[in-house]
């Protein structure tokens, strides 16, 4: 994915990324609303959601069998069922692709989980790079904020239990937030990624990348050529 | 006897290879070679003989092992997606059956191993070096005995085995040919000519897998033997 071909489809592929409460999930909710409303041939996908693999993904997190390199696997196995079955093709369809969450998710986990980070990118080789990839930036102490005001209960995957930080899931939650966020902090040049600043309004960001979009992307080429 | 092991690029995380001891004894070869036979026999004797014996295989692990099977019924998913789906299967063994029995001073029998599944994607059009580094964590075994075998001898004992051609083993997905029998054909050939060059690469030893199931367990135990008492 590094030595970045030139893709040969007419799509754009549009990636949103951050930390858990960093809002991402509701920004690409209101891009793929805009689009679609602007009769735009735009398609949305969401990490770890393919049908096939759900069903092992469900199993090995609730009886924790999975270790670092498993759990790294079967997120990349629901990652290819989607990329070749839906994201690839609808590029090469001429379709605008938005994900939520996309192969630097892996990196930055999987890496604090102590996944070699070499292995990491050539196990996901195959993936294009995206036109766009947003990185939501935001203050950890905030991203925590928004996701513990709420007092949940933290699921053990979720909260990093598995890498034995601490014995208190909000403390563990915390200290594996922070290092995500060192990760998604030293990929932003690697992989160019488009920072914005989540700590400001929804209507401010969206204001914000929906203007980068169609800075960056011709968007007339994806009007629907048949009206429905 | 405490050697270590070795890995083809780097452990998986907190896996120390110096508390690993033990044996790991690969059993490689294609579908109706005799393979599943042989690890019994093997397995046996091992026992005989006062060695504690672990069995591994493909489809086995308890993380994904039946979601496997359930896909291969529909043939809906795609060869990388497979590949993958197939190293987690293998990895799940590896860290949760393989590296505990070797630190516990295990003989680690596998019935087949990542060669298997390397040569099975190379021919589905995979890239040589992208499995290469997926399967980089994978443990170097103390042997892997290649059981080769004639055309002739697979086909007699395919059929003998199950009066039918399998979907998978005739490679229909890869689109050889229309005709099951040519396809099987093809494809085992396919699968043979990609085994004898990663036996280079990784140092296998064929066993001519033709002769009758006494005098090839022989040889296998003897083999064994060698490697059980000359620590490399």
């Amino acid at each position: 994915m590094n030595e970045r071909p030139k893709p040969d489809y007419p799509g754009k592929l549009v990636a949103v990324e951050g930390l858990d409460g960093s809002g991402k999930s509701t920004q690409i909710y209101l891009l793929h609303q805009w689009l679609k409303a602007r009769g735009y041939r735009v398609f949305f996908s969401e990490w770890n959601s393919s049908v096939l693999v759900k069903e092992a993904t469900r199993k090995g997190k609730k009886r924790q069998l999975l270790t670092p390199t498993t759990f790294s696997l079967i997120h990349a196995t629901d990652f290819a069922d989607r990329y070749e079955r839906q994201i690839l093709p609808l590029l090469r369809g001429g379709h605008i692709v938005l994900c939520d969450r996309y192969v630097f998710t892996s990196f930055a986990r999987d890496a604090v989980r102590g996944c070699d980070p070499g292995w990491l990118r050539r196990m996901y080789g195959f993936a294009t790079r995206p036109d766009i990839t947003f990185f939501f930036r935001l203050p950890l102490e905030t991203a925590l904020g928004r996701i513990l005001e709420g007092r949940p209960k933290l699921k053990y995957f979720e909260a990093g239990m598995d890498l034995g930080l601490s014995p208190d899931p909000t403390e563990s939650f915390k200290i594996f937030q922070g290092r995500v966020l060192d990760q998604y902090i030293a990929m932003v040049d690697e992989f160019g990624f488009t920072e914005v600043d989540a700590t400001l309004t929804v209507h401010a960001q969206q204001r914000t990348i929906r203007k980068i979009l169609q800075e960056r992307v011709d968007l007339a080429f994806f009007h629907k050529r048949y009206a429905q | 006897m405490n050697r270590g092991k070795t890995f083809y690029h780097h452990p998986p995380g907190g896996v120390d290879p110096r508390k690993l001891s033990g044996w790991l004894l690969v059993i490689e070869g294609a579908d109706s070679s005799g393979r599943s036979t042989h690890v019994n026999l093997l397995s046996e004797w091992l026992e005989e003989q006062g060695y504690a014996v672990a069995q591994v295989g493909l489809k086995r692990s308890t993380l994904v092992g039946a979601e496997l099977e359930l896909a291969k019924q529909g043939n809906v998913l795609s060869p990388r997606t497979m590949s993958l789906f197939y190293a987690t299967d293998f990895y799940d063994q590896l860290e949760n059956v393989i590296i505990p029995a070797l630190r516990a001073g295990f003989v680690v029998l596998a019935d087949r191993y990542i060669y298997t599944l390397m040569v099975r994607d190379v021919v589905r059009g995979a890239d040589p070096e992208w499995l290469a580094s997926l399967y980089g964590m994978a443990l170097v075994p103390d042997a892997v005995f290649y059981l080769s075998v004639s055309m002739n001898t697979l086909v007699e004992r395919t059929f003998q085995a199950r009066n039918q051609l399998d979907y998978w083993e005739s490679g229909m997905d890869c689109g050889l040919s229309r005709d099951w029998f040519q396809s099987f054909l093809l494809y085992q050939r396919k699968i043979r000519r990609e085994f004898a060059g990663l036996g280079k690469r990784y140092g296998f030893r064929v066993v001519n897998g033709n002769r009758s199931i006494p005098a090839l367990h022989r040889e296998l135990v003897s083999l064994t033997r060698g490697v059980l008492e000359n620590p490399a």
